[in-house]
């Protein structure tokens, strides 16, 4: 029995076992069919994935083409940067991150802001945010043996905007500067993969399409950290094109120096090619500020200057043209049969219309006599212009004038200049909603009342006269030298050769508005000067009273070119409250005149540097709020 | 220079007999031994190269080899009158581990005890308590009546609680595991089985209710691992792919992308198979499941011819334990089972755990020891 019993029971745990072995085969079988599935059936599924998982594409960027002067300087290049960036996607505690890298390296309260802004700009996921830019080798040695602590962080060599020639280039160059939200929209998406910044204005915008090149790709293996462990293959970028200008940078420095610390902007162009030979707009700003992102503080400063340095004079600064169209008015006024090179009329000081006892004043109290257009162009006679313009009729003129380049934008690679205006019946009625006064005729004589203009749009009229009636579309690039330019149809070409005989007596006459500038001249300029009344000053009532005269007085101007029977120079100048014309803005050309005729060394192509940086700096001295 | 004598002793070599005299039973000595060797290659590979951790496993490996031999040479009446102190001394030792253990990653698993090597008692328990129920259950008939059922199962359920409360829900539900195995092989009756696998579906949303945020999300996670790929799905969406990107021979060894590139999480430890899947391939994969089989059987051969009801109750819930090991960490990583933290056994890097399996081959292989061979006779 109790043998019997131990039987029992030893069977009862063999049958369990045999029971339990069974179990456990079909589930070993259904392992085995799980492991075919994945291994057999999906494999290429999976090994789809771990080649995704492996295997990483990243974006090379090109390099951004340069832009060169008409000598082949380089006036914007990229400089070797070495950058502290964090992807913020895998960093846990920013605020921890930085206090780790304050404890490493120097970083300031600026670059605190900086970054802090940095990061708060929009950007595609995953972009890192610069933390701190232009680190030293051993800043960055600091960092990079304890990198490995700090996943997120990373240290990239990445090129650089930078312009040599700082505040001299600024407002005709522009400057790069990250993405924004709108441009982020607005791009081609995978052009940019690897670009984080884009042209935001000037020649940089204009040309941002060549200038940035073809994106590279590289295939790399990384980690599941992200980490790069080898590369497995490269398409390579190709590099932007170089953009080749019209520019002459020792001419730019010297039109900075020859406006001093004024408020003003000159344009320079060459009559040949339509091309801008320097352009100046002071004060101006240093554009490398902007590349890295400019600190709020130093952004305040530059907005807040009451000289307004960002303010591109040059393309967008809108001043009265006065006495400086008289010469392009007087050939509308010819060919419209409103004057003849005959008429002459007396001037006593002033103009009436009939039936109206306003006087419209000439600027010389007792008046110049009896004036011909000649002699109206050399001494800047407003009666006989008065006159003239009421014959002519502001429908003629202003469709006359409007062959010199007035009243619209400047075309071709030129960015962000204003269109100015060019008054009449049909703009003021579209504009104001008021018809025209004959009153308004009278002013338009001396380029007074509504008419306004740009330095870049009185260059490019100036141009118009320097090539005997041909009108080119001013621009900053060789790469638009592509056409002849289009014939000003007014007059022949003797009306036009004996008009600039009459502004060539503008320096060199006896009686010229701005003889005082041409003493001892041994080559011939033809100009004219011009002293534009400033009539709105609005809000500024809180300036100190000597302030409020200051900025009450007239814009000086200066049109003209040389040398005058062949013109290689072409310039038109303003200087905000310089007085009159002839006195202040025409000694300026002077200086520019001489030094593109005579100073200028054509063997030796690179201004001085010493003199270079020494312009800047005055330059951007001028610029800055504090030094004031 | 072999003699006639010793050509015949080695034609008459038998297993049966060897380990019936000597206790260490040759077959399952060799079968492990070239598992835990597979597993040592497996690691140098899965450990990124690490020569040092192949070395120190290889240890382990040795040690645990020793104390099997050694296990296998006791009596197995000690073994029996033991039992219940050594399993009194283990839920002492896991309740020490809840007041005074330390612990990585929210679990407190490991007793610190000064002039000892860090070990988890939970380790000590995955024999202690088989052996305890067997013990419990093997002095009075088999089949077990209900009130010695209800007293088992107050066995089991005290360790479970007690190591799922650290919590370590892997090795409780494996020692849960061992446990019931003893019971169901002591003849447990298929009606109250049934009745008590209700009462088990019946609990699961009581178990939900106890159970840790983190042991939730891996069992969603395994319902839907794509819910959550960078989160909790992670480890099995990596294995998966380990495995599948494999193929039938591999990527090669050490050659591995998934692993060799850290995608693969605890590549040395509990997720080991996915790179002998992705480096080696289907065949990599089944000759493991081979060596397995191997084992398992050979284990159930030993469990028939163990002595007594304690013993081919111990050796078969041992045999079985083992089985649910190789089993679970199979289907976590193949994306069957939620990921628990269940070692592979032989192969996962890990002292305790390769000594414990030693451990257990040991008692199986003294439980099938002869009377005749303990008395010295031939």
């Amino acid at each position: 029995m109790e043998l019997s019993t131990g039987v029992r029971e030893k069977h009862l745990i063999q049958n369990r076992l045999m029971v339990a072995a069974i179990g456990g085969a079909c589930l070993l079988i259904l392992l085995v069919v799980r492991l075919i599935w994945l291994q057999l059936i999906e494999t290429e599924r999976f090994q789809t994935a771990s080649e995704a998982n492996r295997l990483q594409t990243l974006p090379v960027s090109p390099a951004r083409g340069l832009i060169v002067d008409r000598n082949g300087l380089i006036l914007a290049e990229n400089r070797p940067n070495l950058q502290l960036l964090l992807v913020p996607e895998e960093v846990d505690d920013i605020d921890v991150m930085v206090s780790e890298v304050r404890s490493r390296i120097e970083f300031t309260d600026g670059d605190a802001e900086r970054f802090a802004k940095n990061l708060k700009s929009r950007r595609r996921p995953r972009d890192p945010v610069v933390v701190k830019d232009d680190l030293s080798e051993s800043e960055a040695a600091l960092i990079a043996v304890d990198l490995f602590q700090f996943p997120g962080l990373q240290i990239e060599a990445r090129p650089t905007r930078f312009y040599p020639y700082g505040g001299l280039t600024a407002h005709s160059l522009g400057y790069v500067g990250r993405l924004s939200l709108n441009e982020l929209q607005a791009i081609e998406e995978s052009r940019y993969a690897g670009t984080e910044t884009i042209g935001k204005s000037g020649v940089e915008k204009a040309y941002e399409d060549a200038l940035l090149g073809q994106v590279g790709v590289e295939r790399v293996e990384t980690s599941a950290r992200g980490q790069i462990m080898r590369s497995v293959d490269r398409d390579d970028p190709v590099p932007g094109a170089d953009i080749p200008l019209h520019l002459d940078i020792g001419l730019t420095a010297k039109l900075y120096e020859a406006l001093g610390d004024r408020r003003g902007a000159i344009v320079a162009m060459d009559p040949q090619t339509g091309g801008i030979l320097g352009l100046a707009s002071a004060p101006t700003y240093d554009a490398n500020a902007f590349i890295g992102g400019i600190s709020q503080a130093e952004y305040a400063a530059l907005q807040v200057n009451q000289d307004t340095p960002l303010f591109n004079r040059a393309l967008r600064g809108q001043y009265p043209p006065g006495s400086t169209i008289k010469p392009m008015l007087g050939l509308v006024g010819l060919h419209y049969g409103a004057v003849t090179w005959e008429k002459e009329i007396s001037d006593r000081g002033f103009f009436q219309l009939s039936g109206d006892d306003h006087k419209y004043r000439d600027w010389k109290k007792w008046g110049h006599g009896r004036v011909n257009i000649e002699k109206a162009v050399i001494e800047s006679c407003d009666t006989y212009f008065y006159e003239m313009a009421v014959r002519l009729g502001v429908d003629q003129m202003s469709e006359g004038m409007r062959w010199f380049g007035f009243g619209r934008r400047q075309g071709r690679d030129i960015q962000g200049d204003l269109p100015g205006i060019l008054p009449s019946r049909e703009w003021k009625r579209q504009a104001r909603n008021q018809s025209w006064y004959l009153g308004e005729t009278v002013i338009s004589g001396i380029g007074q009342g509504f008419w306004v203009t740009t330095p870049l749009q009185l260059a490019a009229a100036t141009t118009a006269m320097a090539r005997r009636g041909n009108f080119i579309e001013p621009h900053f690039s060789v790469l638009e030298d592509v056409d002849a330019g289009s014939p000003v149809p007014l007059g022949d070409s003797m009306d036009w050769e004996r008009m600039i005989d009459a502004m060539e007596d503008v320096l060199h006459g006896e009686r010229g508005t701005a003889r005082g500038a041409a003493r001892g001249l041994n080559y011939r300029i033809a100009g004219k000067t011009g002293t534009a009344q400033v009539f709105s000053i609005g809000q500024e009532e809180e300036y100190k009273e000597e302030e409020i005269e200051e900025r009450l007085r007239d814009h000086a101007l200066f049109v003209g070119f040389a040398p005058a029977d062949s013109p290689s120079i072409v310039l038109a100048l303003v200087i905000e409250n310089g007085g009159s014309g002839g006195t202040t803005a025409a000694p300026v050309a002077r200086q520019i005149f001489d030094y593109w005729m005579l100073e200028r060394n054509e063997g030796e192509r690179a201004p001085d540097e010493t003199y270079v940086s020494a312009m800047n700096q005055q330059v951007l001295g001028y610029g800055n709020a504090d030094s004031n | 220079m072999l003699t006639a004598t010793d050509i015949g002793q080695i034609e008459s070599f038998r297993p049966k007999r060897f380990a019936q005299r000597y206790g260490v039973d040759p077959l399952l000595t060799l079968f492990v031994l070239v598992t835990a060797l597979y597993g040592l290659i497996i690691l140098y590979s899965a450990s990124g190269q690490s020569l040092s951790m192949v070395i120190r496993q290889g240890a382990h490996v040795v040690v645990g080899l020793g104390v099997m031999a050694i296990l296998s040479q006791v009596r197995r009446d000690i073994i029996v009158h033991v039992t219940p102190f050594i399993f009194a001394f283990a839920i002492l030792l896991l309740i020490a581990v809840l007041v005074i253990g330390v612990g990585a990653k929210g679990a407190q698993r490991w007793l610190d005890l000064p002039g000892l090597p860090r070990f988890q008692p939970s380790e000590l328990m995955k024999l202690a308590l088989p052996a305890m129920v067997t013990w419990w259950l093997t002095r009075r008939q088999l089949p077990p009546t209900i009130s010695q059922l209800a007293i088992a199962a107050l066995l089991i359920v005290i360790p479970v609680a007690l190591i799922a409360k650290q919590p370590d829900l892997g090795t409780s539900i494996i020692i849960a595991g061992s446990g019931f195995f003893v019971i169901f092989l002591a003849g447990i009756s298929w009606r109250l089985l049934a009745i008590l696998g209700g009462l088990g579906v019946a609990s699961l949303p009581v178990l939900w209710m106890v159970m840790r945020d983190y042991q939730r999300t891996r069992v969603l996670t395994l319902l839907d691992p794509q819910s959550d790929p960078l989160g909790a799905g992670w480890n099995t969406i990596q294995a998966m792919t380990a495995l599948g990107s494999g193929g039938m021979f591999g990527k090669g060894y050490a050659a591995g992308t998934q692993a060799q590139l850290k995608f693969l999480p605890e590549s040395h430890t509990d997720f080991i198979v996915a790179v002998i899947g992705e480096e080696m391939g289907f065949v990599g994969v089944s000759l493991l499941l081979i060596l397995y089989a191997l084992i398992l059987g050979r284990c159930l051969v030993l469990t028939m011819r163990a002595q007594g009801h304690f013993g081919r109750l111990l050796s078969g819930s041992v045999t079985l334990t083992f089985f649910v090991y190789v089993f679970v960490n199979l289907g976590m990583v193949s994306g069957v089972l939620p990921v628990v933290g269940v070692p592979l056994p032989l192969i996962s890097y890990g002292g305790t755990s390769i000594v414990s399996l030693l451990i257990g081959f040991g008692l199986i292989m003294a439980m099938q020891r002869t009377k005749r061979v303990l008395s010295g006779e031939s």
